[in-house]
């Protein structure tokens, strides 16, 4: 391999990986809620579909790329409504998200198939992104990559250093005593999810209008069952997810460079590395009582209701 | 059932009348069902079935009732959606993915009297029969026009599965390749799905960071053409027109026209003329089409023509020996052409191929 082969690898590495850090940022800070939606799937294709028609429609990028978080929004506040305000299974109400967006993006997008548009193109960021190697990778990447890092600085500072992320904590970790003392549980569990649709929507649209321009019906192919994964394997830090969202966009990206070159290993095995990876912290997490514990929002998926 | 296939006669006759412009009441229409490996718009595979489904409603109007079902996985969910096609009282049902083989054949075992299609396989029973189109033969033009556009000598092919269909495919191109520019080499990456936008994608640049200046793809999305057009090289479409994604990289694209075929099956289920058959039909039957070749210097695009001409014709026929395996033995004579069960079966390469099938 050589270094322009290697740049561009890291390159495709982050491209590919973005829209698992986006999304999966956005379940984080859900699930540190106490809340698992389990739509993101469903809400990633709200979102791409929105922000494809809204973009053709005015050539307007930005306002496509807001017209997907919007939609994403909209699409979790109706999973909110009946997890959160019914109280419903959340298991089954963000299953019931999904297989609705797949729907619903199918039957608005029928009459976009096949039209193309000109996404989002990279900016170069002059010299910085002529160094070899990681140049191209963080500074020659389009505004939505751009995006992606700042958000994983906000997530990551937000649960460090911040009061608010004490309180997501808090209320995900035991809603009944973050009640007692005053904290507004229900209003921060809305906020979460609102905040987890608002990124899978964005996620959707970077498909959409900058990754592949283009829309086609269940175009995310699956993006939204890894990133799920992904918090999972990332047991819940930011600073893991965005190294487990890197680590299977560079396993899926070797995975076609090795073929490229000739190299004699099986696609099939390449492919599995993520996976088995996933089910392997898993294990890790789930034999260990104390780690379990430390690791996995108390309350998560359960309901609460607030005069209990 | 006498009496439905009279009913069924009866409203031919009726449509015909209604295609003369009378205005009279149909008697009960021919159910006809679809099953897609994907959504219907994918703008690929899946899409060009549908044009197919839709050919045959507006040809027979309401004499015909169609439903299909898209997004149908390979396996044992596509057994259950077969049956309830089937329960539904669809009296002819098209199952369009290889992996629906097995599934279609078992379902036609229990309900008699309906009609089975299954695309791409090669197994057929008392009502079943399957059909495929003849890609190879678009897929032998294309071969020639990447032999004659790369610079780099470098061709990029993104593959599926490793079905018979997409390593003959492969073969057809390395033969073309083979005739027309022995220096060129053919990387071939497999994705593992038929159709995945972001990873059809990742997977044409990968190739071009690697060098290859042509792109030809046997997945069904228009993202690797995109990804051509965005870095300046070239792009072969696949199963439908893909020309819109890549004004400048599209070369041609290699269409799947189901309609003639579809409204012929139909209308002999309605006649009771119907008869398992292996149908492989290609560009002499209008099944393949190359809508046009674009970008590309006029004596290319009229050395191609006469390609398409010549496999129409039947003057050319790709699997044409002398035709070697990877190890350098023969397996077809000169002059003699690959018997149609050793195309339909497909599992070995030939000479040129780099790598090996994935197991």
């Amino acid at each position: 391999m050589d270094i322009d082969l290697i740049t561009n690898v890291f390159y495709a590495m982050v491209r590919t990986g973005t829209p698992l850090l986006i999304v999966a940022l956005g379940e984080l800070v859900c699930e540190k809620s106490g809340v698992l939606n389990l739509g993101q799937e469903g809400m990633m294709l709200m979102g791409a579909v929105i922000g494809f028609i809204v973009t053709l429609t005015t050539g307007s990028l930005a306002l496509g790329f807001i017209m997907s978080i919007v939609a994403g929004i909209v699409m979790s506040m109706m999973f909110a409504g009946i997890a959160l305000g019914l109280n419903a299974n959340q298991v089954a109400t963000g299953l019931a998200l999904t297989i609705f967006g797949t729907g619903l993006s199918a039957f608005i997008g029928a009459a976009y198939v096949g039209v193309p548009i000109t996404g989002l193109e990279p900016i170069n960021i002059p010299v910085l992104s002529e160094i070899p190697i990681i140049g191209k990778m963080l500074f020659g990447q389009d505004l939505i990559v751009y995006l992606s890092f700042v958000l994983f600085g906000l997530v990551y500072w937000f649960f460090k250093s911040s009061r608010l992320g004490l309180v997501v904590k808090a209320v995900g970790e035991n809603p009944h005593a973050a009640n007692v003392i005053g904290l507004p549980v229900m209003r921060t569990r809305y906020l979460a999810v609102a905040f987890g649709g608002a990124m899978a929507g964005l996620a959707g649209g970077y498909l959409s209008l900058a990754y592949t321009p283009l829309w086609a019906e269940n175009m995310s192919a699956g993006r939204g069952w890894i990133a799920l994964a992904l918090v999972v394997f990332a047991t819940w830090r930011a600073e893991r997810v965005i190294l487990g969202a890197y680590l299977f966009g560079l396993a899926s990206i070797l995975n076609l460079v090795a073929q490229g070159l000739g190299y004699p290993v099986s696609p099939n095995l390449l492919a599995m590395m993520p996976y088995a990876a996933t089910v392997l912290v898993l294990v890790m997490i789930s034999s260990n009582v104390m780690k379990s514990k430390m690791y996995t929002p108390m309350w998560l998926g359960k309901p609460f209701h607030p005069h209990s | 059932m006498k009496l439905s296939v009279k009913k069924l006669l009866a409203g031919a006759a009726l449509g015909l009348g209604l295609a003369a412009g009378a205005n009279v009441q149909a008697a009960d229409p021919l159910k006809v069902g679809f099953v897609y490996v994907g959504p219907v718009g994918d703008h690929g595979w899946s899409y060009q079935h549908d044009q197919g489904r839709l050919a045959v409603e507006k040809h027979f109007g309401d004499k015909v009732e169609t439903t299909f079902v898209e997004s149908v996985p390979e396996g044992a969910d596509a057994e259950r959606v077969i049956r309830n096609l089937a329960k539904a009282g669809n009296k002819l049902i098209f199952t369009t993915s290889f992996g629906y083989m097995n599934p279609t054949l078992k379902v036609a075992k229990t309900f008699k009297n309906v009609k089975f299609e299954h695309a791409t396989g090669y197994k057929k029973s008392k009502n079943m029969g399957n059909y495929l189109s003849k890609t190879f033969e678009g897929r032998y033009v294309a071969g020639f026009v990447a032999a004659k556009m790369t610079k780099s000598n470098k061709i990029g092919y993104i593959a599926s599965f490793p079905i018979p269909e997409v390593i003959r495919d492969i073969n057809t191109v390395q033969l073309a390749l083979n005739k027309y520019n022995p220096e060129a080499e053919l990387k071939i990456i497999w994705v593992n799905s038929w159709f995945d936008p972001g990873k059809e994608a990742d997977a044409a640049n990968a190739m071009m960071d690697q060098g290859v200046d042509v792109i030809l793809q046997h997945t069904d999305s228009p993202a690797a053409m995109q990804a051509a057009e965005r870095r300046g090289k070239f792009a072969v479409g696949q199963a439908s027109d893909m020309s819109s994604f890549g004004p400048n990289a599209h070369l041609m694209s290699v269409v799947d026209d189901w309609a003639e075929l579809y409204i012929r099956k139909t209308q002999e289920v309605m006649d009771g003329t119907w008869k398992p058959e292996d149908y492989f039909g290609g560009m002499a039957e209008k099944d393949i089409i190359v809508p046009a070749f674009t970008n590309m210097p006029e004596a290319v695009a009229k050395e191609a023509q006469q390609i398409v001409d010549d496999i129409t014709s039947g003057k050319l026929f790709p699997f044409t020996g002398p035709i070697k395996n990877q190890a350098g033995e023969l397996k077809v004579k000169a002059g003699e052409k690959l018997p149609m069960g050793d195309l339909l079966g497909m599992n070995w390469y030939v000479e040129g191929v780099k790598g090996s099938i994935p197991k």
